[in-house]
């Protein structure tokens, strides 16, 4: 779950979702799907919240590419 | 009163017209170049434009017709422009007015790069860089997002700011470049390129903070539109002025009024997506509250249906038959007791006729009455009645003449 990335796990989120709508799952994977989409949830929303926005500066480098390095 | 050198009178009218006659008939005043800056510009739904030229110390109601507009392919005009305007002044008699009938417009100083942005405007647009199905829509969800700016000044700063607070999960990538003054343009152009061989970036912001339409200007060159337009990655334009439109804003994906608007375009906003989160979290919960429900209302059901079929009930049941089976049974019992003896009483009789044949037997003899009961009494019997008596042998016949008693004589 932890390298899940958030587009992953939000995907994954709404599937549970769908997947309870769906009315048709035996109790056990119905409860599997519930516990797994609040893990989902709890994981997405920690992403975001500890999330840092990331900012580089390109550069062209002695062959002409263009690289990054940190900004500021 | 009458004067001996009475001046001529004139109507208005007549007046008038010898004032346009004067200014028609003018060499100079029928081609005449004017040079001075627009004032009071109002273009009319008919396509005519009407304003006032104007220098320090004089003013020149001007109009400039549609006809002449289109023909000359003139700039637009707006206050505050410096021009030079070709025409011919004359009288429009029914206003009193005297106006510069203008015939064509030659932008001036800061004109003269109207001028030029008119026709790079037309040519591109031409050309169909501005097409709105060129524009290709912004992705919903960029990871990485291209900025072309400088990278001191606020709008870089203010840019940052926007995208940390709605989407901090995205990663900036700043292709520095120069955004005023003479090496602006190809700064700018060559940052877009140098962003699109990096290739990371899902979506670009191209822009500047606010300024004068002089300090905008790189954003009105044609190798910058260009670098735009040969763009594979989607650009939104955040050039700072609110009302004036860049070419690089014509050309663009997207077009925002500034850097902070642009930046707010590229991303989503984390907050709906906490929302959102937060929402299916909650639809999670009552699914499963349902289901479970559910489930729990079938198990009841399940409950009755076993108790329903259990072997403790099928027992019950059997028992309740044998009970009602006894009863059956003991009720016909009864009923064949009952028709059993009826049938030994009948017995008996019989029976009970049958030992008369004994003692008829040893010599007695059975008297008779007509309907075949026993007389065993003076008392039954009637003179003259019918009697049969049986003996041993046979029956005879017998009719009672009189009774006799040992008592009394009849």
């Amino acid at each position: 779950m932890e390298t899940l990335s958030f587009e992953d796990a939000f995907t994954q989120l709404e599937a549970a979702v769908a997947a309870l709508q769906d009315g048709q799952l035996p109790l056990e994977r119905a409860l599997d799907y519930y516990e797994q989409g609040m893990k989902l949830a709890r994981h997405c929303q920690s992403l975001l919240e500890q999330a840092e926005l990331r900012v580089e500066q390109l550069r062209v480098d002695a062959a002409g590419e263009p690289e990054t390095v940190p900004f500021e | 009163m009458l004067f001996l050198d009475a001046p001529s009178m004139f109507s208005v009218t007549q007046i008038s017209r010898y004032l346009k006659e004067v200014l028609d008939t003018d060499d100079i005043l029928q081609d005449v170049w004017v040079q001075g800056e627009v004032s009071g510009c109002r273009l009319y739904p008919s396509g005519h434009c009407y304003f006032t030229l104007k220098d320090a110390e004089a003013q020149l109601p001007s109009v400039f017709f549609k006809a002449a507009r289109l023909r000359s392919a003139a700039p637009d005009l707006r206050d505050g422009m410096a021009i030079a305007a070709n025409g011919r002044i004359s009288l429009y008699e029914r206003d009193g007015r005297l106006q510069l009938y203008v015939e064509s417009v030659q932008p001036l100083g800061e004109g003269a790069l109207y001028q030029r942005f008119g026709q790079l405007k037309a040519r591109l647009e031409a050309e169909g860089l501005f097409d709105l199905e060129r524009k290709r829509s912004l992705p919903a969800q960029p990871s990485v997002i291209g900025i072309v700016t400088s990278p001191q000044g606020a709008a870089v700063r203010d840019m940052l700011r926007v995208l940390r607070s709605r989407y901090p999960l995205a990663r900036v990538v700043l292709a520095p470049a120069v955004v005023r003054g003479t090496d602006a343009p190809l700064s700018i152009a060559n940052a877009l390129d140098l962003l699109n061989q990096h290739g990371e970036a899902d979506v670009i912001i191209v822009g500047r903070g606010g300024g004068s339409i002089e300090e905008l200007w790189a954003f009105n060159e044609e190798v910058v539109a260009r670098a735009i337009a040969r763009s594979r990655i989607p650009v939104i334009s955040g050039v700072g002025h609110e009302t004036d439109f860049t070419i690089a804003d014509f050309v663009a994906d997207h077009r925002a009024s500034t850097p902070t608007a642009a930046a707010v375009a590229a991303v989503p906003d984390m907050q709906d997506w906490l929302k959102a989160i937060g929402e299916y979290a909650y639809s999670l919960t009552s699914l499963i509250d349902g289901i479970l429900e559910e489930k729990g209302e079938a198990l009841g059901q399940a409950e009755d249906d076993l108790a329903r079929f259990s072997p403790r009930s099928q027992l019950d049941r059997l028992n309740q038959r044998l009970d009602d089976t006894t009863a059956l049974l003991a009720e016909r019992m009864a009923n064949m007791l009952a028709l059993r003896a009826e049938r030994l009483n009948g017995i008996q009789l019989r029976l009970d006729s049958l030992s008369h044949r004994r003692t008829v037997e040893r010599g007695y003899a059975i008297v008779r009455r007509g309907d075949g009961g026993v007389i065993t009494s003076v008392a039954q019997v009637q003179p003259g009645e019918a009697l049969s008596i049986e003996v041993r042998d046979g029956l005879i016949r017998a009719t009672a003449r009189d009774t006799q008693s040992p008592q009394n004589e009849k």
